[in-house]
């Protein structure tokens, strides 16, 4: 009993801490919006002229994914600032397993990313997005958590591993960065050279960019099974990897 | 029966530094335990130790019975805490605070809220209990601490310079109610302070910590009468020298000062 309410109040406090912080909110809507606008509208017309058809339904499911990624690595991330002021000790002193913590946490994350990642598509479709079909929705809004829970997870997981905030500009330029350009989010995967396709294979968010195109657009490149299969593994190696680095840390 | 903590050799290295090194005592159930010293003479890391915030590296811990590097929940269901440094969550209001605190200690709904009334009652945030912390001054946030600490009547009560920073009339009214606590349910007090005032007037037994190593430890009147002097404070001179300690602050540390300072 005592799990669940541990990981319920843990949960809540991410949400609340979210809700409460509308510069947060609107800046985390904010950048994939402007991704979404000015690449589909700029790019187009040279899409539609490459053969490419329309554009703007082929960049939405990515852009979904793009904000989902940064929302999650950065909640994930976020213990770091529990650890430099202080509230971090309140939970680790506490006769709580970690797992528990860390659980509630990466849930919390991860249900903001999820949330975010139904409002871009929502918004997305006020710009001209049409999903094939409206039950097939709610598929790929189960994509949306899988990706969240990885990436929160990884965000957590490495944030248990650094001292303080310096590290953050490195990880946001050496892997967030690459993790979005490598997925696809932007760009189809057919006739890439076989080397920026390997990259890709082993980018985990190009099997949710692939899941979300497949639910939302109807295609898909890896195939719908190896996408999902993927992903679920993913999200139960990462929360493993998260709660086991994040048992380790003292306050 | 045993004591309810229990301490022998222990040791912390940082690097080349020991920062504890070799400390042995023992605090009795229902004892108010003074543990005093300079800045920097291990005070906060053998707390960190008794509260499996950090590991010993080496000596044996017993915390109620258990011991912390093998049973850390066992340890930590017997014991509160009241942290030197800040560790509330802005963003949270007082009232969420606690009612985050319950959950983790897992305190019955009923209970829960009548505590957090009588608490919040005695640190005078009653009014101010649907504030987020972050509009707290810094006196209302090291009350909020306390009342938290407090909130799930633990066997041991662990306070870390708990009254550092507050008034005469807030530190008088906080230490009766610590000491209503320890007289009707029978806590353990363990606390440190540099105000020796405080320590000769609430603490059981006194211990002097320097340079990581216990001075003395006894009863203020025994302290008294091994250093020949009139009170405690002449006595922790007179014991530790009069040379002024630096204390290495931490980069966390520093993050802190300068949040605060820019709050103001």
């Amino acid at each position: 009993m005592s799990f669940i309410r541990v990981v319920y109040v843990l949960w809540l406090r991410q949400l609340k801490r979210y809700f409460r912080s509308k510069p947060r909110m609107i800046g985390s809507l904010g950048q994939p919006l402007l991704f979404l606008l000015a690449l589909g509208f700029g790019f187009g017309p040279i899409f539609q002229k490459a053969g490419g058809g329309d554009y703007l339904q082929f960049l939405t499911p990515g852009i979904i994914s793009m904000g989902i990624l940064f929302t999650s690595t950065f909640t994930g991330i976020e213990v770091i600032w529990d650890k430099q002021f202080g509230f971090l000790k309140e939970t680790l002193v506490a006769p709580v397993s970690r797992f528990a913590i860390m659980f509630g946490r990466t849930l919390g994350g991860a249900t903001i990313a999820m949330a975010q990642g139904g409002i871009i598509l929502l918004l997305s479709m006020i710009f001209g997005f049409r999903p094939m079909s409206i039950l097939m929705m709610l598929p790929a809004i189960l994509v949306m958590g899988l990706v969240a829970i990885i990436f929160t997870a990884l965000g957590t997981a490495m944030a248990s591993r650094m001292e303080d905030m310096h590290g953050f500009q490195l990880i946001v330029n050496f892997l967030i960065m690459p993790i979005f350009f490598m997925s696809g989010a932007l760009f189809p995967l057919e006739g890439l050279p076989s080397a920026v396709i390997t990259i890709t294979k082993l980018n985990p968010l190009a099997y949710g960019v692939d899941a979300l195109r497949f639910f939302l657009i109807g295609t898909s490149h890896f195939g719908i099974l190896l996408d999902l299969s993927v992903l679920m593994i993913l999200s139960f190696v990462f929360m493993a990897l998260g709660s086991y680095l994040f048992s380790k840390m003292e306050a | 029966m045993g004591p309810i903590i229990e301490v022998k050799n222990l040791q912390k290295h940082f690097g080349s530094i020991k920062a504890v090194d070799g400390i042995s005592f023992s605090v009795k159930k229902g004892e108010v335990f003074a543990f005093l010293g300079p800045n920097g003479a291990g005070k906060s890391t053998t707390i960190k130790m008794l509260t499996t915030m950090l590991k010993a590296t080496a000596g044996e811990l017993r915390i109620a019975g258990h011991n912390p590097s093998i049973d850390p929940n066992g340890a930590r269901s017997n014991f509160g805490i009241v942290f030197q440094d800040p560790s509330l969550d802005d963003e949270l209001t007082a009232k969420e605070n606690l009612l985050f605190h319950g959950a983790l200690y897992d305190i019955k709904k009923g209970l829960l809220n009548e505590r957090m009334e009588k608490l919040l009652k005695v640190v005078e945030l009653w009014d101010r209990k649907n504030d987020l912390v972050k509009q707290f001054s810094g006196g209302m946030k090291r009350r909020l601490e306390i009342a938290r600490g407090l909130l799930h009547h633990p066997k041991i009560l662990f306070l870390d310079e708990p009254t550092i920073g507050l008034d005469p009339q807030t530190r008088h009214h906080i230490w009766n109610h610590i000491l209503e606590l320890n007289k009707s349910e029978g806590i353990t007090i363990f606390f440190t302070t540099h105000y020796m005032e405080e320590a000769e007037h609430v603490a059981d037994r006194v211990a002097v910590i320097d340079h990581g190593r216990i001075i003395t430890i006894g009863t203020t009147k025994e302290l008294l009468k091994r250093t020949k002097k009139k009170d405690l404070e002449s006595a922790f001179i007179a014991l530790t020298g009069k040379g002024i300690r630096e204390e290495e602050g931490s980069f966390i540390q520093n993050m802190r000062l300068r949040r605060r300072v820019m709050r103001r």
